[in-house]
Order: structure tokens, then sequence, then C-alpha cells
């Protein structure tokens, strides 16, 4: 008991943090070991891949929870936007390892600067009164320029592992970026889960919402910052080019079948997390990149609920009911 | 170009369904602007405005466009603070009053993309979302939402996503959901943009009967012919108010042609 307390002060604050999830993680690799025993699946003998599968099973829950209050804002780049942004972020974090030799997840970094990012292009449309190309254009560019100045100015070697950035990979999710995406993920889906109303709201009828009371500046920023850390958190599967997709191909193939919201956030979910499975799959036994993989798995299974969509309108052909006569006692 | 002078002004609310109702004790008003002045700019988009609006009235605001209609709703919403004068809500600053519940807002559209999937149940029980806050509808609360559909005869439309209805009934439902807020006053911009005639009727037939039941309204609109059908009382306003009275004595006014700078009449039923 007392080596384990010194070992976790000795680890320092982060480590501390993460000491629960590592223990999850543990918890789920073993879980994972015995789902080998039973199906006898090649890829899950493999460590690296429990913590690449339970990633993705995160990034398929909170990557369209957020993606459908964006998409339905008409704010589906601004995803693009943050991963770009998170890039120089990953950037900054390699160059303070390579030149102070900190030690920090750039991963961590990302995060920092993605919110900061975030913040920057929620501040543009509040001064400006509206969200635009330009804002997220200006802060797309700089972020991804700042990232590559960075790397070129730290050469030895640094460019080498950048790759794993940009295109995201399954065998260097390392077990602190689990952990740390464990934490992103709990805050994120206990976020929208306490502040469901009041995004609905803001997303539906910013300017009802604004009348009702609801502070609309206030839950932009919130909407943002989750954008921003659900970005950052999916980057290790999905790589910086790709991981909007996730935040945008879902929903968009949830939207063409759903008959409500609700539905339409549960049905996001079903088809990300399919395509985040399949991809997964099909990425280890084809050897392509998972990012890659996943993207063209959810734009099938898109295609697939544009056509769905279209035969259930089709098929539903129902007459109108008639509109009910006013009932003006009820007032 | 002539403003009401605060004397004219105080005769017109004489006139007023609200004064005539309330004896020797003016109610205390909903909605008060006193030497009001907005401008996104240097220039004044309003100037010199002051409205009284009292509770059970039913009031239109009329104008050309430009005229400063929408700023005007901003700033009695307090969406907006006036460069100069005062708004107030319920007698509080309008742009510090936090009991959004009493006030429900009808645009002509939501902000959301057009394909949003969002039933219309989903829309009615958003006006209950500053009654719970972070919480979850009770049971009380989803009766009030079927009560609010079945106001609006809405109820069989409940679970059709918002995209399938036509304007009007979109504008039902939209009222349904200030109805579901349990709200006191009613404030509508522009409602019947693209409502077939018909629905039209139907609309202000429920506006009519949600008056009567003491739900003070607030019209911002377009359609003269359809204001002076059915409001009692009209503000026409172009930057400056240049009538605010019954809609009997407005349509008798010139004040029509000299707000909209031309010999403008009032295609009604009066």
């Amino acid at each position: 008991m007392h080596v384990e307390l010194f070992a976790l002060l000795q680890a320092g604050p982060l480590d501390a943090v993460l000491a629960p999830f590592y223990w999850l993680l543990s918890l789920w690799s073993k879980a994972m070991f015995g789902l080998y025993d039973a199906t006898g699946l090649e890829f899950l003998q493999y460590q690296f891949m429990h913590r690449a599968i339970l990633v993705g099973l995160c990034i398929g829950v909170m990557a369209p929870l957020i993606g459908t209050f964006l998409v339905h804002r008409q704010l589906a780049l601004i995803g693009d936007a943050l991963a770009h942004t998170a890039f120089a972020g990953v950037a900054v974090g390699l160059f303070l390892n390579g030149v102070f030799s900190l030690g920090v997840s750039p991963y961590l970094t990302a995060v920092v600067v993605a919110v900061i990012a975030a913040l920057l292009i929620e501040l543009i449309s509040e001064a400006t009164d509206a969200y635009n190309d330009v804002s997220m254009a200006i802060v797309l560019s700089t972020g991804f320029a700042l990232g590559t100045v960075l790397i070129s100015l730290n050469a030895g070697g640094l460019a080498v592992g950048i790759n794993q950035y940009l295109f995201g990979n399954l065998s260097t999710v390392s077990a602190e970026n689990a952990a740390i995406l464990l934490v992103l993920f709990g805050i994120i889906v206990a976020t929208i889960a306490l502040t469901r109303n009041q995004l609905l709201y803001v997303t539906f009828d910013e300017t009802a919402a604004a009348v009702s009371g609801i502070s609309v500046t206030w839950y932009n920023r919130v909407m943002v910052m989750l954008t921003a850390l659900v970005v950052v958190g999916a980057m290790q599967i999905m790589g910086v080019i790709l991981v909007a997709a996730m935040l945008v191909v879902p929903v968009a193939g949830a939207a063409q079948v759903s008959k409500s919201f609700t539905q339409s956030l549960l049905v996001s979910v079903v088809l990300a997390e399919l395509a985040v499975l399949l991809g997964i799959g099909l990425s280890y036994y084809g050897g392509a990149t998972a990012g890659g993989v996943i993207v063209l798995v959810a734009v099938a299974i898109y295609t697939v609920s544009v056509i769905a969509g279209k035969l259930q309108e089709r098929a539903s052909d129902d007459s109108v009911p008639e509109l009910g006569s006013i009932d003006s006692s009820d007032a | 170009m002539s403003v009401l002078t605060d004397e004219e002004h105080d005769d017109a609310e004489l006139d007023s369904k609200s004064s005539e109702d309330a004896d020797s004790t003016p109610a205390d008003p909903l909605v008060e602007l006193s030497d009001v002045e907005f401008g996104y700019t240097a220039a004044p988009v309003v100037e010199d405005i002051s409205i009284r609006i009292t509770p059970g009235e039913y009031v239109a605001i009329v104008g050309p466009n430009g005229s400063g209609k929408s700023t005007l709703m901003k700033l009695i919403l307090g969406l907006l603070r006036p460069d100069e004068g005062s708004a107030t809500l319920f007698g509080e600053p309008s742009h510090s009053f936090d009991d959004g519940a009493r006030i429900g807002y009808v645009a002509q559209h939501a902000s959301a993309s057009k394909e949003m999937p969002i039933t219309v149940r989903e829309v009615v029980k958003m006006g209950r979302f500053p009654h719970v806050g972070f919480g979850i509808l009770s049971a009380e609360d989803h009766e009030i939402v079927d009560e609010a559909l079945a106001t609006v005869g809405m109820s069989d439309f409940a679970n059709r996503r918002v995209t399938q209805l036509s304007g009007g009934q979109r504008q039902r439902a939209f009222i349904a959901r200030a109805l579901a807020g349990e709200a006191d006053l009613l404030v509508l911009d522009e409602p019947t943009v693209g409502v077939d005639a018909e629905s039209v009727d139907a609309f202000y037939d429920l506006l009519e009967s949600l008056n009567d039941e003491g739900i003070t309204i607030l019209l911002i609109e377009h359609d003269l012919g359809a204001v002076t059908d059915h409001a009692e009382r009209i503000i026409c306003l172009n930057r400056e108010v240049y009538f605010d009275g019954p809609t009997d004595d407005f349509v008798e006014s010139d004040a029509l042609a000299r707000a909209f700078g031309t010999a403008a009449t009032v295609m009604g039923d009066i």
C-alpha cells in the first residue's frame, strides 16, 4: 500500500489524475482478452488494439453527440478548423519536448491550443455578429501554419512522427493517451447531458432561446469548447485531416432516417459506432490507415441512409391529419 | 415629420382597451419604453420612442421596411440596450429581465437548418425548459405540453417533423411552445410571412382567442390589412412613432401615408 502511494506521488499530478483510468484500461483489456478467448478474433490478442477499440467506441459516442448540434446550426466545418489548430497544439507539445525535454503529452498541449482556438472563433463570431467562413479559414490556416513552422524549426527527428497526428494510427494509442481520452469523454458526455435542453434550444431557435433567458453566448462557447475536446480526442485514430468527418457524416446519415431529434442523436451514435468498429476491423485486416477506412465506411453508411430515407418517405405516403380546432379554453 | 407628444400618447392610451378596463388605477405595464433611442452606428435606427403596453392588450407595430420594427422588438425583449432612455419588461430593466418563461417569442422561421429532424412535441417542450433548467420534464410538464398542443389544434401533429408542416402549422407549433411556457406576453415578429391566406385567417383567430383568455399580444407585422382587422391598438413606426392609438383611429388618420411616405391605404375588412 505504502509502495503504491509512493509510486503515485512520484509519478506527478497527471499520472495521479489518470490512475483510475489506467485501472479502467486494465479492466477493459481483460474483457477484450476474454472476448479473444471466446471468439478467436486475431486482432483482439493485442493490447494496442484493445486501446484503439476503446478509443474508437468513445469517439463513436462523443463525436455525433456534439456533431448533431453543430450540423443543425450549419457549423459542420468548425470541426475541421479546430482539428488544424489541434495540430498546432501537437506541434507545440513536440517542440517543447524537443527543446526543453518536458515530457508533456502532445495531446494535452493540443487540448489547450484547440480550446483557445475555439474561444477565438467564438469571440470573432461575437464581434462580427455571425459565424463566418472567413474567421474559420483564418483560424484553420493559422493553426496549420504554426504547426508546420514549429515542426520545421525542430526538424531533428520530429517530422518522422508527425504522420500519426495527420492521419491517425491505431498502434500508437498509448495507455496515457487512452486515459486522457477517457477523461475527455467523461467531461464531454457529462456536459452535454447536463446542458442538453439549453444546447437544443439554442440550436433550434437562437433568438427564442435568448428571449427565454438562456445565455446564448455562454452556450455557444460551451459548444465550441466541447467540439475542440472531441476533435483532440478523436485525432489519435482519425488524424487531423479526417477528424471532422466523425462530427458530420454519422449525423447527416441519422438526419435522413430519424423522425425526432432524440432519435437522431441515438441513430447517429449507432451509425458512428458501426463505422468505427467496421473501419478498425477492415483497416487491421487490410493493412490500411484506420482513419481513412472509418470515414469511407461512414460515407457508405450515409449513402445507404439517404436511400433508406427516400424509401421511407415514399412508403410513408400517409394521409395528412386534419388540423384540430382551436381550443381556447385550454389557454 | 411629426411624432406623438407625451400628451397625445397618453390620450391614445386612455382609448385603449386595457385602460378602459382598469377603472381609475392603470395596470402596471408589461412593456414600457421611455424616450428610447438606439442605433447600430452613430445614426439612430429608432429615436424618441415612448411606448407603454399593459396586460391584456393586443398591439400591432407596423411600418415600412427598414423602419426599425425589428430593432424596436429587440429593445422591448432586452436583446438590445437603448443608447438613450429606458426599457422595462414586467417592471424590470429589459436587458436584465430573467424570467424568460413569461415571454413567448414567435419568429418567421427558426434558425436551425431545414433538415433538422425535430418533432412538433419536441419544439413545444422547449417552452418548459426555462422552468426545468438542467432537469428533466416531469409528468406535469408533459401534461402542460399536451394542453398547449390541444389549444392550438396540433395534437394530431405532435409527432410530425416540423419540416413536414405548412407555414401556418409551424407558427401554431411555435405559439404552442409559448403557451407551454405559460407566457403572459406573446411577441410575434412577422409571423405570417410565407403562410397561405386561409391559414393566416385561422392564425389570427387563434391570436384573438388567446388574447380573450388574457394573454397580451404584441405583433410586428408588414400586412396592414391583417393587423387592422385584428389588433386593437396600432403603433405606426418609421424611426419615430407616427401613430399610437386605437385601430379605428389609425385607419382614418394620415399616419400611414406620412410613415410610409406615400398615399397608402389599408386593404382590410374595416
